[in-house]
């Protein structure tokens, strides 16, 4: 089975110039790999650094140390020394992201929101917009919503937007920050259903769940991250 | 990742006013497709830089060199005036933050938009009319509005207009000067997003000056931060807003007001 995400002695911290240089370290030396198929979950108190992680992955975060290899277009990629057109270029294809919050954009109705990412690789407007109305329906966001920009949503009905944006394409590594934090128990089950459904098609998926139950049914495996942590070590 | 290679190529870009930085030892490349904001606070020299490269202004030191459509890498300064004016009519643009300055004022919108064809070669009046209108749809002026000089618009109709003449030669690199700068917000998402589609649509190269790290952010792949004249941090967008390095870039992100 393959390997897509290879994550190695990775260290980051923050230096806040601002506040007279104060170094925050945050994780160090956190290495794990994810196979195809299956779902790995941080886990770790909150503020332990498991956001933190999710944004070296996408590279939101730079890195002070270490390596984020990914398999991109028949090779390993560093993301961590990856020029921007190269992550750009990997989240394209390759890496996708559920982030907690959407960001919205003026104007652009809810639907197209989705469609964005199956677009952006190639796929004709229509065929986007189809599978985009397949997944809102799926996720039961009112089909009169569908045409409005999200600006306005409710945090569940955003959110649910942010999931169908995520899931759309077929990328090959799967991001996930607490994507059912805001969903009642049917739409929990529904994204339970779709990270299975992805598993099955070899998606490697890394997530974080606060929902304990949500937790237990899709994870294969947890990743401690308090093992990773570097803020113990500033408090000593 | 494909074998395109980049656009334009700047090199070791300089120029002073005086004994006064404008902009100093700047180097970067530009892919087909892709928009690079430059932000900065004002008199940090990114609206020099703009025009040092976009040859408006001449640089002291340095080297612009860019991708002719026959795929050769030509330096501008190795070009005649005759030929560099042409390539800014034809395969440029230039959005100005005043409509005003890059609008005749005077003449009609539908010939506002149709003069750059005439500078490509187009001379059929009824084909040029009919760009012309097809344009103004896309940037969401009624066509009813054609014949009307673009000093009977409000502010947003006209920077509308002004992205209409420069993108109706299908250029390849668009400058942006503070597009959205001056107008109201609600004007302001509108034009946002109307660039944001045309830019991907049209596939388009841009190089955008803001001060606005939320316009730089909705409209950016990758971001250069200037401060005196220098290019301090550069890297992805989310990157340099997410987790600025800099001392001043993190100032700069830790001034934006939350709404």
């Amino acid at each position: 089975m393959s390997t897509p995400l290879v994550v190695s002695e990775v260290r980051k911290s923050f230096t806040m110039h601002l506040r007279g240089g104060l170094v925050l370290p945050v994780v160090d030396n956190v290495s794990f790999s994810l196979k195809a198929g299956e779902c790995a979950v941080l886990g770790g108190p909150s503020g332990v650094g498991k956001s933190s992680i999710l944004k070296m992955l996408y590279g939101n975060y730079a890195i002070d140390a270490g390596q984020i290899l990914i398999e991109h277009a028949g090779g390993f990629v560093d993301l961590a020394t990856a020029s921007p057109r190269a992550v750009i270029d990997i989240r394209r294809a390759t890496l996708g992201y559920v982030s907690q919050f959407l960001r919205t954009l003026p104007r652009v109705a809810a639907i197209d929101v989705v469609a964005e990412p199956l677009i952006a690789r190639g796929e004709a407007a229509e065929t986007a917009r189809d599978k985009a109305a397949e997944l809102l329906s799926r996720l039961n966001l009112p089909e009169a919503l569908w045409r409005l920009p999200p600006a306005t949503f409710s945090g569940g009905e955003q959110q649910r937007v942010n999931i169908a944006r995520g899931f759309i394409t077929d990328h090959r590594i799967l991001l996930l920050d607490e994507p059912t934090a805001s969903l009642d128990a049917v739409n929990r089950a529904v994204v339970v259903e779709m990270i299975e459904a992805r598993k099955q098609a070899g998606t490697a998926l890394l997530g974080i769940f606060h929902d304990d139950d949500v937790r237990a049914r899709v994870a294969d495996r947890i990743i401690d991250v308090s093992a990773f942590s570097a803020r113990k070590d500033a408090a000593a | 990742m494909t074998a395109e290679q980049p656009l334009l190529k700047v090199s070791n870009l300089s120029r002073f006013y005086g004994g006064r930085i404008g902009c100093l030892d700047v180097s970067f490349d530009l892919w087909p497709g892709e928009v690079l904001a430059i932000v900065g606070e004002s008199g940090s020299g990114k609206t020099t830089l703009l025009n040092c490269v976009s040859s408006r202004l001449q640089a002291q030191a340095g080297r612009v060199e860019y991708r002719m459509r026959d795929g050769r890498l030509r330096a501008l300064s190795d070009m005649g005036e005759a030929e560099r004016r042409f390539l800014m009519r034809t395969d440029w643009g230039f959005v100005h933050q005043n409509p005003a300055d890059g609008l005749r004022m005077t003449v009609s919108a539908g010939a506002n938009v149709g003069e750059r064809l005439m500078a490509v070669g187009a001379r059929h009046y009824g084909h040029i009319r009919e760009t012309a209108v097809d344009w103004l749809q896309r940037v969401e002026i009624n066509t009813d509005r054609v014949d009307d000089p673009p000093r009977a618009f409000s502010g947003g109709m006209r920077q509308r207009l002004q992205i209409a003449r420069n993108l109706v030669t299908a250029p390849r690199l668009v400058f942006m000067d503070e597009p959205t700068g001056g107008l109201d917000v609600s004007v302001q998402a509108r034009l946002l997003d109307l660039l944001r589609g045309l830019v991907s649509d049209l596939g388009l190269a841009v190089i955008l000056v803001t001060h606005d790290l939320a316009v730089a952010r909705l409209l950016s792949h990758r971001m250069m931060v200037m401060k005196d004249g220098r290019v301090i941090e550069a890297g992805l967008t989310d990157r340099v807003l997410d987790d600025p390095r800099e001392p001043y870039t993190q100032l700069l992100v830790s001034s934006i007001l939350q709404v």
